[in-house]
């Protein structure tokens, strides 16, 4: 009974395998950049940047179809280049940089909307849009995987500089090198997203990134325990967004969202770190 | 010979106006070194300028007599979120990057000059709690051991007293000092001029321009106070700034 709950789905079935394999390689390499995300304020760029990563998957989709590789490439230039310009004009203008990225994510999505329409029908731009983990063939898992093995690697060798330069940017820009480290933060944030387009679609890509890393926040008391909360929390409800998606019948993004949506939810009230539940009992331990 | 930050014309603009005007002067290693003068008469910005922050329109900065040109800047309002889940020693460790230490793991000597600066600062029991929990005079403390490991020529502060209390400010002031007898050179932006009188050998009067730039006693002159309110405008309205002066 509950092997038929809980194992079955995933031992009977190939693409039920694939999907919680490709969720487990999203937790593992998305998890630690949403933690750096929402720890430098970023969480809302990040959905910024997830939404740029359309015109570029649409192209690629209008030369490829709906294969990863071309979705991916595409996906990639396209999330570095509004990335890019919104930096530059910026800078250029004076203009505040989340006002300048919100103006190129809306011309970015609008434009890749625009483009799958042309180009494919109402099924494709709900594809690109919402994604289908369940559909994630061998190719898709070997990038997904891919970019989860990259990024873990570069964190494990940039960890030190890029948690300094979150935490105190102007610091690091005096000492020198804060924006190499930046760029380097953003490549991986977009390559993360192009992993998570597969799997939870452009709307959604950044869910398993960011709702666990939020979570994780009411948790821990270091960075290094919000980073292992969060890839636990991340993992947990991958795997249990697939079982609800499977046994209820329901779309495997919104589920496995809304999974990590309810996890941050109970941890707004009985984390043990700032939830509303534990405060009340907690002296107020910060003063002056 | 004695180390010393000679400027020379330095000019610095926001938006095409001055806020330094063909400032000249030098901050000996000799003497703490005091940067006076009232709100908006560029203290902030001569301290960024020479730390490499701001681009000068004109005009020189020379680092000379230094074994380094590593310079330690301490902004005035800590560039950090005070709510970052991150401990007083890893803040502390920081103060190690211009030196390396960014990929590798530590050595037991960085963690020696670590935990020294957290001792040479007082918060050794505190080295273990998150940044968060600290008072402001602590978070203080915690600046001046990241200044201290970054082994610099040169450190500006930038109103390091600001919302200290007294015990505080006379401690971070024997710091200063034995920075200063280790042949760094320590420049300040002050507010107090009993303060400067007291500690600060060597003071720099701004009003956008230099206005004296020399042993503090010679410079801290009436007459000098007046020409500074002569030339700068703006400044006017720093009542605080006039009364004590």
């Amino acid at each position: 009974m509950i092997y038929d709950l809980l194992v079955a789905p995933f031992a009977e079935f190939t693409f039920m395998k694939r999907a919680l394999a490709a969720c487990i390689a999203l937790a593992l390499g998305g998890a630690p950049i949403g933690v750096l995300l929402v720890l430098r304020r970023m969480s809302l760029m990040g959905d910024a940047l997830a939404h740029s990563v359309l015109p570029g998957a649409a192209l690629g989709f209008v030369v490829g179809g709906l294969s990863l590789p071309a979705l991916a490439l595409g996906g990639v230039v396209a999330g570095l280049v509004v990335a890019l310009l919104a930096g530059m004009a910026s800078r250029a203008t004076g203009l505040m940089e989340d006002a300048s990225l919100a103006g190129f994510f809306l011309i970015a999505l609008a434009a890749g909307v625009l483009i799958v329409s042309l180009a494919g029908n109402s099924v494709d731009l709900t594809h690109v849009l919402f994604g289908n983990v369940l559909a994630v063939d061998a190719m898709s898992l070997t990038l997904v995987v891919g970019i989860a093995g990259l990024t873990l690697a570069v964190l494990a060798l940039s960890w030190r500089p890029l948690i300094a330069e979150s935490f105190d940017p102007e610091f690091m820009a005096q000492v020198g090198g804060g924006g190499r480290w930046h760029m380097l933060f953003l490549v991986l944030v977009v390559l993360n997203l192009v992993a998570g387009f597969q799997a939870l679609g452009t709307l959604m890509a950044l869910g398993l990134m960011v709702l666990p890393a939020v979570a994780a926040r009411l948790w821990a008391r270091s960075v290094w325990q919000m980073v292992v909360a969060a890839v636990a929390i991340a993992l947990a409800t991958g795997y249990g967004g697939l079982l609800i998606s499977w046994h209820a019948g329901v779309p495997s993004g919104p589920a496995i969202v809304l999974t990590a949506g309810v996890a941050y939810g109970c941890s707004l009230f009985i984390g043990s770190q700032g939830g509303v539940l534990r405060r009340r009992q907690q002296v107020p331990h910060r003063h002056g | 010979m004695t180390p010393a930050i000679d400027i020379q014309e330095l000019t610095v603009s926001y938006d095409g106006a001055d806020v330094l005007h063909r400032v000249s002067g030098a901050f000996p290693g000799g003497a703490l070194c005091a940067v006076i003068g009232p709100n908006g008469s560029g203290k902030t910005t001569l301290l960024k300028t020479i730390a490499g922050l701001l681009m000068p329109k004109s005009g020189r900065i020379r680092l000379l007599g230094t074994a380094t040109q590593r310079i330690a800047y301490m902004p005035q309002h800590a560039g950090f979120d005070r709510t970052f889940p991150i401990v007083v020693r890893d803040v502390v460790a920081m103060g190690l990057w211009p030196r390396g230490g960014r990929v590798r793991r530590l050595t037991g000597a960085q963690r020696d000059e670590i935990e020294a600066a957290i001792a040479a600062v007082g918060l050794t029991n505190v080295a273990d709690l998150p940044i968060g929990a600290l008072s402001g005079g602590q978070i203080r403390r915690v600046l001046f051991a990241r200044a201290m490991l970054q082994d610099a020529a040169a450190l500006l502060l930038d109103e390091p007293f600001a919302n200290v209390d007294s015990d505080t400010t006379a401690f971070l002031v024997e710091i200063m000092r034995r920075w200063q007898q280790e042949g760094r050179i320590v420049v300040t932006v002050l507010h107090d001029f009993e303060l400067a009188h007291k500690h600060f050998g060597w003071t720099m009067l701004l009003a956008h321009e230099s206005v004296g730039c020399g042993p503090t006693a010679s410079v801290l002159t009436s007459e000098n106070l007046g020409r500074a309110r002569d030339l700068c405008d703006r400044c006017a309205a720093d009542r605080n700034f006039w009364a004590a002066a």
